[in-house]
């Protein structure tokens, strides 16, 4: 049997907040993103925050985990959205992340450039985006990217068959049990369906004590030892060969604030996962070239890592985030044809899923708000603004399309 | 346990939120256990009461003391109690005079276990039950002066009843977080004495009512051509923000055509915000009712899409939950109390025509916001009963001792 190996993966995103966006601004100014004031829709304070508070104080520590342990690998996806605010407000943290990269043990996961929702509206907008990040991490990081994750682990089989097609080696889903059934995530799996890709589950029960549980004092576990934890992936991954560890990367220092300990915790669990010779990490591509698949899993229906129901319904489960939508990809076509950078720019950014979710009422309409992040003081606000926005960009549509017409 | 609930109003003979807050407070009261005497300054006749025995303390009618000005803080004396005369029944402090008169006798005859005082119009009364029985006084907080006087600064005789009524009760009862707050702040009142209970609502008593299309006519007509119609059902007085609300009406016409305001109600404010929508050159789009209840009241929440409540200081805003009921998408000002139990609501402060404007325009162009909003305030006002309400008013009655003597 070959060695047991942790295949982690770090998810790492910054949307582009939609200012307090009047219908008076409307025709106006076209600055949706531009908040300056001292609130959580202020794009360049959050990245500050989250910059000082996770991505700096992280980036360190995966650097001195590099450097102390040559076995110690993972994958970073970073979405477009990110990598422009990081050039703009940090980009010493730029510098970190191409530091990480260029130590030939970090692999970076293809994505929608925009953290988009553009697979379920528009194949030819989401290939668009593909392509664009693509280039984006060529540019940056100098490196091809060869496993595929989609916005917020949104898959089905339709998905993986695109994937294969494309010629993408593997591709990352949700674990979820109602799919796999009396099946582990622990192993490489093949989509139906498919003929050259594999399929990595995340494992989230290990995954999501980390990510959702590690600070809460109400958990029974609570406070969470690396010894423990470790016991705890061992005995997981005791006759099967992968532990698959996905999670957003502000888990560390943002959702996790450094006073939970979550940093050394990490340190020291990477030191005692390695400690036993039995043990490794393996980067994405490797997990699928050291595996052969198991079995052939199935999933029809979309499966997400959110929420107990790991479906889409936070992003488009009520009538405000299906007609936001449905208004946005109404465009396409007119913003396409303008050919104006900044117009598609623009309507890309409105792409990004966060702001379906900020519409999200269905938590909010059960009194439970503690269960619901965002940077608006409720959902109905968050479509307001994004409305209005969109009023904009088809004003400034019709402003394009009359210049055009008396141009020639 | 006896109770003395010292009243203003009760159905069908209030004039706003308080008379229908008091008749389902002791309505769960009495359905826990209390046995209540309710003292109105009137005479009338109060059909489903039987669960409490009503007691008038003058022989006005009700309508006479509409005009008395008991909610319009310009329109209230200046003048103390003993500088009232009993015998004029046509001013508020004669009636209140007659008021505590009224019940220093009764209770001579029954001595309470506590008394309830609701807001400064019984207050007086309420010491001096407190004062002849010994019994614990609770005063509970609907509206301040402060509230009722919106940007000014209010009557100095109301201000100075509340803060002794304040002073002399055992426990008081603020129907918001908001309210508890002003009675910190502004009447310095330790905060350990106050207790937040919000009003509920009670969906019963609007079953059975089916909408007459006719009462309206003209704004359905409207409506069939695709017009939004917004409301606000309240009296015409600074308090309510009513201004703010015109400026913003006029603002979302920029923006926005097919809207129509529907003002429902009246008040001493009505012939400035008539000359105001003409200023504001929206005089065709804003329709003013009148003073309405009944069927005219009802339907106006029923024609409604938009109920804006604009209140520069408004404690509870049950109207809010009415509308709310007749499947009213809500935009409340933050200064308002029933904000504090509702999620699924805009939120504006009451000087923002902006951005109530805003809001205007984003509900009466989107079917799919408003649905949410209309749908997920439901849930949240199910929730909230006057049983609980009653349940809090015992527990308070039963753990307040004098504390305060006189």
């Amino acid at each position: 049997m070959s060695r047991r190996g942790i295949t982690l993966y770090l998810h790492v995103h910054q949307p582009e907040r939609v200012r307090d966006y009047s219908i008076f601004d409307v025709s106006q100014q076209h600055d949706y993103f531009s908040e300056t004031g001292n609130n959580e829709r202020n794009n360049r304070a959050v990245f500050e925050k989250v910059a000082n508070k996770s991505y700096r104080p992280m980036n360190s520590l995966l650097q001195k985990l590099l450097d102390t342990h040559p076995e110690f690998k993972l994958s970073l996806s970073i979405t477009g959205t990110f990598l422009e605010q990081c050039e703009q407000w940090a980009p010493d943290v730029l510098d970190s992340f191409k530091q990480l990269v260029a130590s030939g043990r970090v692999e970076i996961v293809a994505e929608t450039y925009y953290h988009s929702l553009a697979f379920f509206y528009s194949r030819d907008e989401f290939e668009k985006q593909v392509v664009a990040h693509k280039q984006k991490i060529r540019d940056i990081f100098g490196v091809e990217t060869n496993v595929f994750r989609n916005t917020e682990l949104a898959y089905n089989d339709e998905l993986a068959r695109w994937a294969d097609s494309y010629g993408f080696k593997g591709i990352l889903a949700e674990g979820w049990d109602a799919v796999l059934g009396w099946r582990s995530p622990n192993y490489l799996y093949k989509p139906s369906g498919t003929r050259n890709i594999g399929l990595l589950l995340k494992n989230y029960k290990l995954s999501d004590d980390i990510a959702f549980r590690f600070g809460n004092k109400d958990w029974n576990e609570w406070p969470l030892s690396a010894d423990t934890y470790t016991e705890w992936v061992q005995a997981s991954a005791s006759d099967s060969p992968l532990i698959n560890l996905f999670m957003d990367y502000e888990t560390f220092g943002e959702h996790q604030w450094e006073d939970t300990g979550i940093f050394s915790f990490f340190e020291h669990f990477v030191a005692k996962w390695l400690s036993n010779n039995d043990n490794q990490f393996y980067t994405v591509s490797e997990a699928i070239d050291a595996n052969t698949p198991v079995d052939e899993v199935s999933m029809p229906h979309t499966v997400t890592w959110a929420d107990t129901e790991r479906d889409l319904s936070a992003w488009l489960g009520n009538s405000m985030q299906h007609e936001a939508m449905r208004h946005l990809y109404a465009l396409e076509n007119d913003v396409m044809r303008s050919g104006n950078m900044q117009l598609v720019s623009d309507w890309r950014k409105l792409q990004t899923s966060d702001h379906a979710y900020y519409m999200c009422t269905k938590w909010f309409r059960d009194g439970d708000v503690h269960a619901y992040f965002s940077p608006y003081e409720s959902p109905y606000d968050a479509f307001l603004y994004y409305m209005n926005a969109i009023r904009d960009m088809r004003w400034r549509i019709m402003a394009l399309h009359h210049e055009g017409a008396s141009d020639g | 346990m006896n109770i003395l609930m010292l009243g203003w109003e009760l159905p069908p003979h209030n004039s706003g939120g308080l008379g229908v807050a008091c008749y389902h407070m002791s309505k769960a009261l009495a359905i826990n256990g209390a046995s209540i005497d309710f003292v109105v300054p009137y005479t009338a006749l109060h059909p489903n009461t039987d669960f409490m025995r009503v007691h008038a303390a003058t022989p006005v009618k009700p309508l006479q003391r509409y005009g008395l000005g008991a909610y319009d803080s310009a329109a209230a004396e200046y003048k103390s109690l003993s500088e009232s005369d009993l015998e004029d029944l046509s001013s508020i402090r004669g009636v209140q005079k007659r008021y505590v008169r009224f019940v220093e006798q009764h209770v001579n005859r029954t001595a309470p276990d506590a008394i309830h005082a609701h807001d400064w119009l019984t207050m007086e009364a309420g010491m001096r039950a407190k004062e002849i029985t010994g019994a614990p006084l609770i005063v509970h907080v609907h509206a301040t002066e402060f509230d009722r006087s919106g940007e000014l600064y209010g009557n100095p005789i109301v201000h100075e009843i509340e803060y002794q009524g304040l002073m002399m009760a055992d426990r008081i009862i603020a129907v918001s977080t908001i309210t508890k707050n002003l009675i910190i702040h502004r009447y310095h009142i330790p905060a350990d004495k106050i207790e937040v209970v919000h009003n509920a609502f009670d969906v019963d008593s609007f079953l059975g009512y089916e909408y007459d299309r006719r009462t309206y006519r003209y704004l359905e007509s409207l409506k069939a051509e695709g017009y939004t119609v917004v409301a606000t059902v309240t009296r015409f007085t600074v308090q309510k923000g009513l201004t703010h609300f015109l400026k913003a009406a006029a603002r979302a016409c920029e923006k926005y055509d097919k809207l129509v305001f529907l003002l429902a109600g009246d008040g001493e404010q009505r012939d400035e915000l008539l000359a105001l929508s003409a200023d504001l050159g929206i005089a065709d789009k804003v329709l003013f009712t009148g003073f309405v209840r009944g069927r005219q009241w009802r339907d106006a929440y029923n024609v409604a899409d938009i109920f804006v409540m604009s209140s520069v200081s408004e404690p509870f805003g049950l109207t809010a939950l009415e509308a709310a009921h007749h499947d009213n998408a809500l935009i409340i000002s933050r200064q308002c109390g029933v904000g504090e139990v509702l999620g699924s609501v805009f939120r504006f402060d009451f000087w923002d025509s902006d951005l109530l404007a805003d809001q205007i325009v984003a509900v009466a162009t989107s079917q799919a916001l408003k649905k949410e909003l209309t749908e997920n305030v439901k849930r949240e006002y199910a929730r909230m009963s006057w049983h609980d309400v009653a349940a809090k008013c015992m527990s308070i009655y039963q753990t307040a001792r004098v504390g305060a003597a006189i």
